[in-house]
């Protein structure tokens, strides 16, 4: 393929981006739309102390949960962790900090650092410790609002069906879900996609996300994990 | 909670009866699950799941299944014609903007108020609100299918929840395996009844006072 943009690098090329400590945000929901070849990347390049980003923790052998159960991340920030009892008790024992979002809230605050936004105006959970914590609340127009702030992260890693040497994005159903938006949030964003195709073979109007977005593609070596209904 | 697979079915059929054709409708795990088996051929509904389909159909048959087109359980399921997938943003935008007309979930209690609390099961580790409070807070109308009681026998309507809410002053029906409630600003009112049972024993099975609907319907 030809790779005029130098967008198009192997696993190995792409790990060099990671490092102790950083922080990563990831797209999926339940491992659906995780990529699986970057979440092995990570494991075996053996990085730690990690702040991951991401709509769940997946479960212990799917998705993320592969790199939470190692013990491989200091904090979380998500919205549920319940299909992942390591990461559960990770958090019990105070190995792992977990701050949790409402879903839609955290998929907002990832879309508003991807917009370059930092911050947005939120009434959901306001009756709710959990959600409230010590964030700032503001009132606009006679209502209250939680300040819920913007996520970015120093690499964002998505799935996608398929891309063009430019990094143009195509999702697979719903294996979008946050991928789109975990894209744009990114200070390095890398794609894993099934599929690399010629530039011009994806139709402007079907690109979701735009190569703007994306500085690496890396092929898949696709799922290699077992789901929980199999 | 030990709830036989006919009393689930007879919960969910009559949610099903709150279902018109043209809504868009998000259920939740559990007896929500099994509505969708109790709606009439003609009924046309869109069933949102919140991690991006609008439009989701039933689960495919073995062999079948698209790891790629999953419930927000991350069970496999199917699109039906005019389904749409959209991201996370916008799938919650849908709910916040109002655009949801009903979620049906489970619970373990609900306040005489409509205040939700099924996020937080007691001595349990805090698992998440995942996409709960926005659905109990934003969706037009929200329906609980639960037990009356616990395992223990006690009443899962109450005058005030003793767990952590998921959100105050949300629910709008109760369908338990004894009866129907709605709540409203006049507060908690039994409409329905499931046969063998009486209003005593759902008074003796209610933690909370509510009043009664003049023609109580009781469902065979």
């Amino acid at each position: 393929m030809e790779n005029i943009f130098h967008k198009i690098i192997n696993i190995e090329a792409a790990m060099e981006h990671f490092y102790d400590g950083m922080t990563i945000m990831f797209g999926g929901f339940g491992g659906i739309g995780t990529p699986p070849t970057i979440i092995d990347g990570i494991l075996e390049k053996g990085i730690k102390d990690l702040t991951l980003i991401g709509n769940d923790s997946g479960f212990p052998h799917i998705g993320i949960g592969k790199v939470v159960s190692r013990g491989k991340a200091k904090k979380m920030i998500a919205s549920h962790i319940g299909s992942n009892p390591i990461a559960g008790q990770l958090m019990t024992d105070g190995k792992m900090k977990v701050e949790f979002s409402p879903q839609g809230i955290l998929a907002e605050r990832i879309r508003a650092g991807g917009a370059g936004i930092p911050a947005i105006l939120s009434d959901i959970g306001m009756d709710n410790d959990i959600v409230t914590g010590d964030k700032q609340r503001c009132i606009l127009n006679g209502k209250e609002y939680l300040v819920e702030t913007a996520l970015t992260a120093e690499i964002s890693i998505v799935f996608a069906k398929k891309a063009d040497p430019y990094g143009n994005l195509i999702y697979d159903k719903s294996a979008r879900n946050t991928n789109p938006l975990v894209a744009m949030a990114g200070d390095m964003t890398i794609a894993e996609v099934e599929e690399i195709v010629p530039l011009g073979s994806l139709e402007p109007d079907e690109i979701i996300t735009p190569g703007v977005f994306i500085d690496y593609i890396v092929p898949s070596k696709g799922v290699n994990w077992k789901w929980a209904w199999e | 909670m030990g709830m036989g697979v006919e009393v689930r079915n007879r919960i969910a059929k009559r949610a099903a009866e709150e279902i018109k054709n043209g809504m868009i409708v998000n259920l939740g795990i559990g007896i929500p699950s099994l509505v969708p088996n109790h709606l009439p051929e003609c009924t046309k509904v869109m069933f949102h799941a919140e991690n991006g389909i609008t439009g989701m159909g039933p689960s495919p048959e073995k062999g079948k299944e698209d790891e790629n087109l999953c419930n927000a359980g991350g069970f496999p399921v199917s699109a039906v014609k005019g389904a749409s997938y959209c991201d996370s943003a916008v799938a919650f935008g849908m709910i916040r903007k109002g655009r949801v007309d009903m979620t049906i979930l489970g619970s373990l209690q609900v306040s005489e108020k409509g205040d939700l609390a099924n996020w937080i099961v007691p001595g349990k580790k805090v698992p998440g609100m995942g996409g709960a409070m926005e659905l109990a807070q934003k969706a037009k109308k929200v329906i609980v299918l639960m037990n009356q009681t616990d395992k223990h026998g006690n009443s899962k309507i109450m005058k005030e929840c003793t767990l952590p809410l998921t959100s105050a002053n949300c629910v709008d029906m109760i369908i338990t395996d004894m009866a129907v409630f709605q709540i409203s600003d006049e507060g908690l009112k039994l409409m329905e009844l499931f046969a063998p049972h009486s209003v005593n024993e759902v008074r003796a099975k209610t933690g909370c006072s509510f009043t009664i609907a003049e023609n109580i319907r009781v469902i065979g």
